[in-house]
């Protein structure tokens, strides 16, 4: 079992080391060393007759492995009226069987020790499966029958929906959620799925049957339309001999589905910098999200994106966090981001400040984002960029890691060698492609505003920041008496 | 409490469970053991180093022997706004150049704040390895030459705002707070929440800060953990060169006295918030971490409400589907501890059919016991769950500086397998007699202007 860092030892309580050290300058940081090169193990491809892709990574490491299943089909392909479907699916598939029951198969995966959980976003749907090798036989038999023939028995259809029900009306108390759907919403509107709630509401998820959950499960797996990622101690070609058992005689589709699950909408026309205030009373925080309809992931701007980003509210130095926390203390963290989707997910800027100082939030919130169109200083963008480049292996440490990385990779068809020239591509970047971007995409004149909080308390304040007109709204977005 | 919310990477067990056996007999040798070098400087600092060179990533983890346990009346929160304190600057370190630094280098770091211990940590590519340390060093031996009332006063509002993020704008966040002051007596460590309160923070002045530098954070109050991809000859000529001529602090007060307490009778609390349903939350006294109950009640936990077979989520939640959900939990700290279970019910239960069904459930576990097959579940997630604790270097650090200081010594991974894998259903059911069987507080939290639904006792006859 011992493979190379885990070396029998013990604890030996050792005489204290020298500590007459050589003079040196403590007010000077180090100098480093070097980092070490990354270098990632190969990316793996097999495909089986039947379509489905395998990308495998082998890490012989610990003895330990993790699967996720993929599908290219997410809760962009909800129907208008039905919002909540993929994610009921995706949960449902842990729910039973057609030949284990859900305690049954909750019972399985426990006494294994091992972990299946499944997610439906916006682009995929996924199961996924973590477990050491030595059980590797019985976790990917368990796995691959979830994943196969799921029961969409009636009465876990009804408790699962009774439950996401509840759930909804439990996150009717959380301020942040309530901003972040209700931004969404706004922001994109009702007719195009982005604007629709992942979740679903009370009444969407009333109205849905076992009939549109099988019929969403169906049309997201098929085995044309799937990617089974395989990391950590196993080789490829017994991946390859496991996946031909298990995924080999998957059902063709009765329909197969397309491959993208989403029609190409008018752009949105922009509009005025707005703010969309939601009541929250007594609430001891305001939700801010501010943002704007931003960029699919296949954006030929992706690494000026990201550097960007980071430099304004991707990284704890980051403009934004340095500006509302370290210098004025109104919030506990600032944050930006750039959602990157199949089509263009929102850029955003958020956080949960001290309701007093809601109207002065988001005067900062509005000084940095027409401060970031300006050109960045060379010193600020060099420490973006190298926070980039040179935390990589963190985000790559674990089989787990490296697993849900190969996910965008699998799904928007980035090359197998993305991490391996992440670092150079990021290098590149010039002060030049920041600033073009931010213009790009960044606008203060047309942007969307949701605060959620004490409306009696902030609405007056708000208005007098004169940022943009305030619109009272609903929970959900909707309009609402003035 | 953390210091921030960027950096999420550590956890003493990691998220995902992973590795099970079909028998026990197999269990505790799986446990890889961890190569372990550990000494002392002659500062009374401890030092821990272990190496891993599956990956270039190194990690760092400081514990200061110091948590909101240590605190007095009057300054509850002082250990964790301190912990904020920290990482605004020192002697050579001007303000916000610990983090731009650290960035720049492509290290990630947080901090951690609890009831017994302040941890600081760093994960990084190896190569800065040093600047972590130097950063580190010069916080303990030279913060106070830079520290000033106007920073004092910013973290003290980002506390707050945490604290609001965290208790006072989270559904039920106050229950915890509400359930440590009826639970524990008021002399006890424990009895007020690591966040403190919104009065003490308030109080907290320059001077206190100075005070509490001085009392706690010394090299002789500290091990620093090393783990992952470095050279052991490098690491200790940093250490010896950074952290060796910080003086030795004054001798650490002890530990705060843990009176020893019953609860007298069954307790009945209600707590009003902006919540669409009513939760109710249960709390005994139990043990501390490694106690020798502590790892029965811990799987007690689990088979009552640890995954989709437990006992209270299949009565609660899946058969009757009276709840939407069920938690429990065994919270060893240093000192002491508690036993946790709360549930949520579904729209339009009665929490007292909730409490009810819980109680009759611990009747039964106390009366007849928990089965094999359950108690086998138990032992192969928790399992599963120190395997995946050794998957990242941040968390091997973190665990073997939680092993250092709340069980004596950082060699003790085999041992915790062990104390799980040799549980006897027996042990189970004992436990739970012992500690489930003696007075609870119940808190039930309700939405505003319905105190009626609170669960309250059997008519005393």
């Amino acid at each position: 079992m011992a493979t190379a860092g885990w070396i029998a030892g013990c604890a030996h309580p050792r005489a204290s080391s020298d500590v007459h050290a050589a003079a040196f300058d403590r007010a000077q940081p180090p100098t480093l060393g070097a980092p070490a090169t990354l270098v990632l193990p190969t990316v793996v491809r097999r495909q089986l007759a039947n379509g489905l892709q395998l990308v495998v990574v082998e890490r012989h490491g610990l003895p330990l492995a993790d699967f996720i299943l993929l599908a290219r089909t997410g809760t962009e392909a909800d129907p208008a009226n039905k919002a909540g479907i993929a994610t009921l699916a995706a949960d449902l598939l842990t729910r039973g069987t057609t030949s284990r029951s859900a305690t049954a198969a909750a019972e399985q995966e426990a006494l294994l020790g091992v972990s299946i959980r499944t997610q439906s976003t916006w682009d995929q749907t996924t199961i996924s499966l973590h477990t050491p090798v030595a059980q590797l036989d019985s976790a990917l038999a368990l796995f691959s029958d979830m994943a196969l023939h799921p029961a969409f028995a009636a009465a876990e259809v009804d408790r699962a929906k009774r439950e996401r029900v509840t759930r909804l009306i439990e996150l009717r108390d959380r301020g942040p959620f309530v901003a972040s759907r209700a931004f969404a919403a706004i922001l994109y509107g009702p007719d195009r799925p982005y604007g629709r709630p992942s979740l679903g509401t009370e009444s969407s998820i009333t109205t849905i049957t076992s009939q549109d959950l099988q019929a969403s499960y169906a049309a997201a797996f098929q085995a044309r339309n799937s990617v089974l990622i395989a990391v950590g101690d196993i080789k490829a070609d017994d991946v390859e001999r496991r996946a031909r058992a298990l995924f080999g005689n998957w059902p063709p589709p009765a329909v197969p589905t397309g491959a993208a699950a989403s029609t190409p909408s008018a752009p949105l026309a922009s509009s005025a910098t707005t703010i969309y205030l939601i009541d929250k009373p007594d609430a001891a925080q305001s939700s801010m999200r501010i943002g704007s309809i931003g960029v699919a992931r296949s954006t030929p701007d992706y690494f000026p994106l990201i550097v960007l980003n980071s430099g304004f509210g991707g990284a704890f130095t980051s403009r934004l966090n340095q500006n509302l926390r370290e210098t004025h203390g109104y919030t506990y963290g600032a944050f930006s981001d750039f959602e990157m989707r199949r089509a263009a997910g929102p850029f955003l800027a958020e956080a949960e400040v001290v309701s007093a100082k809601t109207d002065s939030s988001l005067l900062e919130f509005m000084r940095e984002l027409r401060a970031i169109r300006d050109t960045v200083p060379t010193p600020e963008l060099d420490k973006t960029k190298r926070y980039l480049q040179l935390q990589l292996p963190e985000d790559l440490e674990t089989t787990a890691d490296i697993a849900q990385a190969l996910v965008p990779v699998v799904l928007y068809g980035l090359p197998d060698d993305f991490y391996n020239s992440y670092q150079a591509h990021v290098g590149a970047v010039t002060q030049a492609d920041v600033q073009r971007v931010a213009r790009r995409y960044i606008d203060p004149a047309t942007l969307t505003i949701v605060v959620v909080g004490d409306r009696r308390s902030i609405e007056g304040p708000l208005r007098a920041t004169g940022v943009g007109l305030v619109e009272r709204r609903g929970a959900g977005g909707e309009a609402v008496q003035q | 409490m953390t210091r921030g919310r960027w950096a999420v990477r550590v956890a003493i067990a990691g998220c995902a469970v992973l590795g099970g056996f079909n028998r026990a007999d197999a269990q505790v040798s799986d446990i890889p053991r961890l190569r372990i070098e550990q000494y002392v400087l002659p500062n009374g600092l401890e030092v821990v180093l272990h190496e891993d060179h599956t990956v270039p990533i190194a990690a760092v983890s400081i514990y200061y022997h110091v948590g909101s346990g240590d605190e007095q009346r009057g300054r509850t929160g002082f250990a964790h706004l301190f912990e904020h304190i920290m990482f605004m600057g020192s002697q050579h370190v001007p303000v916000g150049k610990f983090d731009q630094w650290l960035e720049a280098a492509g290290a990630n770091n947080n901090g951690y704040t609890t009831e017994d211990r302040t941890n600081y940590y760093e994960w990084m590519p190896s190569n800065a390895l040093p600047l972590a340390l130097w950063l580190d060093a010069d916080r303990m031996g030279w913060l106070l030459p830079t520290m000033d009332l106007p920073k004092v006063d910013l973290q003290r509002d980002v506390v707050k705002n945490e604290r609001r993020e965290r208790v006072d704008n989270e559904p039920y966040g106050r229950a915890d707070e509400t359930i440590l002051a009826a639970l524990y007596p008021p002399s006890h460590p424990y009895s007020w929440p690591v966040i403190g309160s919104m009065t003490d923070l308030s109080a907290a002045s320059l001077e206190d800060v100075r005070g509490f530098f001085r009392t706690y954070y010394a090299p002789n109050n500290a091990t620093l953990v090393i783990a992952g991809d470095f050279r052991p000859d490098s690491a200790k000529r940093w250490v010896a060169r950074y952290f060796g001529e910080i003086p030795r602090g004054p001798a650490i007060p002890s530990r705060p006295h843990v009176p020893s307490f019953t609860v007298p009778r069954d307790t009945f609390l209600v707590l009003e918030d902006h919540v669409q349903l009513p939760k109710v939350f249960y709390a005994w006294h139990s043990v501390k971490a490694f106690h020798p109950d502590d790892a029965a009640l811990d799987l007690l936990a689990y088979i009552l409400a640890g995954d989709k077979s437990s006992r209270l989520y299949r009565g609660l939640v899946y058969d009757r589907q009276i709840a939407q959900d069920v938690d429990a939990n065994q919270e060893g700290h240093r000192l002491d501890g508690l036993f946790r279970i709360a549930v949520t019910p579904k729209p339009d239960v009665p929490p007292a059919t909730i409490d009810t069904l819980v109680r009759a459930a611990i009747r039964r576990v106390i009366d007849s016991g928990v089965t094999e097959l359950e108690l086998q579940r138990a032992k192969n997630v928790h399992h599963a769950r120190t395997l995946d604790a050794l998957a990242s270097v941040s968390s091997q650090a973190d665990l073997l500086n939680y092993y250092n200081w709340f069980a004596g010594t950082s060699d003790y991974i085999e041992l915790d397998a062990a104390r799980y894998d040799r549980l006897t259903v027996a042990d189970v059911q004992r436990a739970a007699r012992t500690y489930l069987g003696a007075h609870v507080v119940v808190l039930t939290v309700v939405p505003l202007g319905h105190p009626e639904l609170q669960v309250r006792g059997a008519p005393v006859q």
